[in-house]
C-alpha cells in the first residue's frame, strides 16, 4: 500500500514494516536540538538518575534566545549550559556568536533529507525545508533522549498543499504561509504532517522553504515537509555533516486533505493581533501607525529578507514616528549583508542593528515595546504579550511590507515601493557565504 | 494519579496560547515550579493564580496551548493544582507537555457550552466521565502508552521506572 513520507520514515526508524496514522512508535532521532533551555533540560536529565548521555552526538545546542545575555540570570543560564556541554563532551555546540538555532543548523549542514530531527522549540518544523522529519518536542523529552536516546511519536495523518503559479510583485512566501493559516485557522493542520509540493514549491529557495515550514506549526502541524530536490542537494554539497538518504511519499498515498493554491492569487497580507490566523489584506490595515518595525527571527531574517529591506531603504530615511530594529538570523547572514552593502543602507536609513539571535521575538531583550505601542514584525507569532509587554500589539508581515512601513511609520502596501528582484538575485548569486539564497 | 477529582470550572475561549498561560519573558528567569505557578494565566486572567484551588478544572475552546513548546505552560497549571483541562482539541506539543507532567488533558467538545465559570464538576478518569448538575458526559479512554506515562506521574518517573532506577 502506498505510504506518506511520515509513515515511511517513522516505520524505518522504528524498525517495523509499516505503520498507520494514529499508532504510536518510538524512535531514536538523528538530532535533538535545544537552546537556552538546555540548562533546565540538564536539570531534568539529572533527575532521571543516569550519569552519561545515551549518545552525546545526537545533541545539538545553540545559544540564541538572549545573546549576549541581558542580565546575570541569563548569563548564569548560559554558564551552566557551557559546563554541561564540556562535562558530557557535546561536540555540536554553538555559542552566542552564531545566530538563531534553526538557521545555524541549516548553515552548518545538520538539516538533512530523510532524517528525524527534534528540537525543544516549537519552530523545529523548519527542518522539513530540507526533507527532514522535523518537529518540536518538550524539554522533558529532550532530557529523556539524553538518557535513553528515545522519543515517542503518534504517526500523523498528512495534508497536502499543492502549489502552482508564480507570485505577483510584492508578494512573498510569508504572505502565502499567512494566507494558508488565515484560511484553515490556527488549528487547521493540528496533529498532522503538511506536505508542500507542486512546481511552485520546487522553485522556492532554501530561505523561502524555511519561512514556509517554520510557519507550519502556527496551524498546528507536527511536520512541514517539502520533498527534497536539486536545490536542497546543491545547498548540502560540501556542507552536509553526514551522508543522507531522502524519503518521499509514494505515488498514490493517502492524504486526508488536499489544498490547491495558485500563487498568482495571493496578495500581500498582515496577521493582526493577537492570533496568527487573524489575517487581512494589507489594504485593510493601511495607515495604521506602527511605533516599531522589527525585521528578524527564524522566520524572515535571512540574506534575501535583508536584501529587500536594504533595497527599499537605500538612500532614504525611515519615518521619525517609528523605530526599525533589524536582527540578522545568523552571523553568516550579517557578514554577507555587510559585504553587499545592505547593513550600510539599513543603518544609514535609521535602522538599529542587533546581534544575531532571537532578539525581542519572545520579549527577552533588544526591542521590547512600550505600553500601547504597536510593532510590525517579520516574526511568526503575535500573541498578546509575546514581545514582552501585554499592553502592546504585534502585527506580522513580510520584510517588504516591513520596509515600506518603516518609511512611513504606518502600515504600507509594499507595492508602493517596488524592488528590482533581478538586481537582488544577481547580488545574492555573488554572495560568497550563502550561495543558494536566491528568490524563486 | 487520582482516579476522581472534583472542583470548580474556569472557562476560557479558543486558541488559548502558551504566551498568555506563561509569558515568554519569564522562560529563562523563573525556574522554580512554585514561582511558575504565580504567573499562571497572567496575560489572560490576572485573577486566576490567586483564586484557583486544587482540583479546579479548566474548560476551554479548541486548540488549547497553541504556540511555544514551553513546558512551564503545563507545569505552572499543574503546581496550582489544576486537576484537568477539557477542550475540543489541544495543540500537539501542549498535549505532550500535559502527558509528560501528569496533567490530564481531556479531549471533549461536549461540555464546552454546558458548564459555566464557577460550576462544580467531577471527573472520573476510570469511568471516563465528566459529571455535574447539568449532566454526565463520557470521554474516550487515553491511549494505553500515553496513559502509562500519566499513571507513572509523568515522563521522568516513567523513564526512571523503565530504566530500572525506580522499582
Amino acid at each position: 500500500m502506498p505510504k506518506t513520507f511520515s509513515e515511511k520514515i517513522l516505520a524505518k526508524y522504528a524498525g517495523v514494516e509499516e505503520v498507520e496514522p494514529g499508532s504510536i512508535v518510538e524512535v531514536i532521532p538523528d538530532v535533538a536540538m535545544s537552546h537556552d533551555n538546555t540548562a533546565a533540560i540538564s536539570k531534568t536529565f539529572e533527575k532521571i538518575g543516569v550519569d552519561k548521555l545515551y549518545d552525546p552526538d545526537i545533541h545539538l545546542i545553540v545559544l540564541d534566545h538572549c545573546v549576549p545575555p541581558a542580565n546575570a540570570t541569563f548569563a548564569e543560564n548560559h554558564r551552566q549550559i557551557r559546563t554541561f556541554v564540556k562535562k558530557h563532551g557535546i561536540k555540536n555546540f554553538y555559542d552566542i556568536n552564531h545566530g538563531i538555532c534553526h538557521q545555524v543548523m541549516a548553515e552548518n549542514g545538520h538539516c538533512l533529507p530523510g532524517t528525524i530531527m527534534t528540537g525543544s522549540d516549537s519552530h523545529s518544523t523548519t527542518y522539513g525545508a530540507f526533507g527532514a522529519f522535523g518537529t518540536g518536542v518538550t524539554r522533558s523529552e529532550t532530557a529523556v533522549i539524553m538518557a535513553t536516546g528515545k522519543i515517542w511519536f503518534r504517526v500523523p495523518e498528512t495534508m497536502r498543499i499543492h502549489l502552482t503559479g508564480t507570485f505577483k510583485d510584492g508578494v512573498y512566501v510569508k504572505d502565502l504561509a499567512l494566507h494558508i493559516i488565515g484560511k484553515i485557522s490556527a488549528d487547521g493542520a493540528l496533529y498532522r504532517a503538511v506536505e508542500y509540493d507542486g512546481p511552485a514549491a520546487h522553485r522556492f529557495s532554501i530561505s523561502e522553504r524555511m519561512t514556509l515550514t517554520n510557519l507550519a506549526v502556527e496551524m498546528g502541524a507536527k511536520v512541514g515537509y517539502v520533498p527534497p530536490d536539486e536545490i536542497v542537494y546543491n545547498y548540502l554539497e560540501g556542507r552536509a555533516v553526514k551522508e543522507y538518504e531522502p524519503v518521499f511519499s509514494d505515488e498514490g498515498c493517502h492524504y486526508d486533505e488536499v489544498l490547491e493554491i495558485d500563487l498568482g492569487t495571493i496578495e500581500p497580507v498582515v496577521a493582526a493581533p493577537h492570533t496568527v490566523d487573524n489575517v487581512k489584506p494589507v489594504g485593510e490595515l493601511e495607515g495604521e501607525p506602527m511605533e516599531q518595525v522589527f525585521v528578524g527571527t527564524c522566520n524572515n531574517a535571512r540574506l534575501d529578507d535583508l536584501a529587500v529591506l536594504a533595497h527599499v531603504l537605500k538612500d532614504k530615511t525611515i519615518s521619525s514616528e517609528t523605530r526599525l530594529v533589524v536582527i540578522p538570523a545568523s552571523s553568516k547572514v550579517m557578514i554577507d549583508a555587510m559585504r553587499l552593502g545592505y547593513v550600510d543602507s539599513i543603518v544609514s536609513a535609521g535602522g538599529t542593528l542587533g546581534t544575531p539571535g532571537c532578539g525581542p521575538c519572545m520579549g527577552n531583550h533588544m526591542g521590547v515595546p512600550g505600553n500601547n505601542e504597536k510593532t510590525l514584525s517579520t516574526a511568526n507569532r503575535n500573541f498578546k504579550g509575546r514581545m514582552g509587554n501585554r499592553e502592546s500589539e504585534v502585527y506580522l508581515a513580510s520584510p517588504h511590507t516591513a520596509a515600506a512601513t518603516a518609511l512611513s511609520g504606518r502600515i504600507t502596501d509594499p507595492r508602493n515601493h517596488p524592488v528590482d528582484w533581478d538586481a537582488i538575485r544577481e547580488e545574492l548569486q555573488e554572495a560568497t557565504l550563502s550561495p543558494v539564497l536566491v528568490k524563486a | 494519579m487520582e482516579k476522581v477529582i472534583k472542583g470548580r470550572v474556569w472557562k476560557y475561549g479558543d486558541d488559548v496560547n502558551t504566551d498568555v498561560i506563561f509569558p515568554g519573558k519569564y522562560t529563562y528567569t523563573v525556574n522554580d515550579p512554585e514561582e511558575m505557578g504565580k504567573h499562571a494565566m497572567e496575560d489572560l486572567d490576572p485573577e486566576f493564580t490567586d483564586k484557583v484551588e486544587p482540583g479546579d478544572v479548566i474548560i476551554a475552546g479548541k486548540n488549547f496551548g497553541c504556540g511555544s513548546s514551553r513546558e512551564q505552560a503545563a507545569v505552572c497549571l499543574k503546581v496550582k493544582g489544576v486537576g484537568a483541562i477539557i477542550a475540543p482539541s489541544f495543540s500537539r506539543i501542549y498535549f505532550r507537555n500535559g502527558v509528560n507532567n501528569g496533567l490530564p488533558l481531556i479531549t471533549s467538545s461536549e461540555v464546552q457550552n454546558v458548564f459555566e465559570h464557577g460550576d462544580t464538576i467531577e471527573i472520573d478518569f476510570e469511568a471516563g466521565e465528566i459529571r455535574g448538575d447539568k449532566g454526565t458526559f463520557s470521554f474516550p479512554p487515553f491511549n494505553e502508552f500515553v496513559f502509562g506515562i500519566m499513571e507513572a506521574g509523568g515522563l521522568i518517573p516513567y523513564t526512571r521506572k523503565r530504566m530500572g532506577i525506580d522499582a
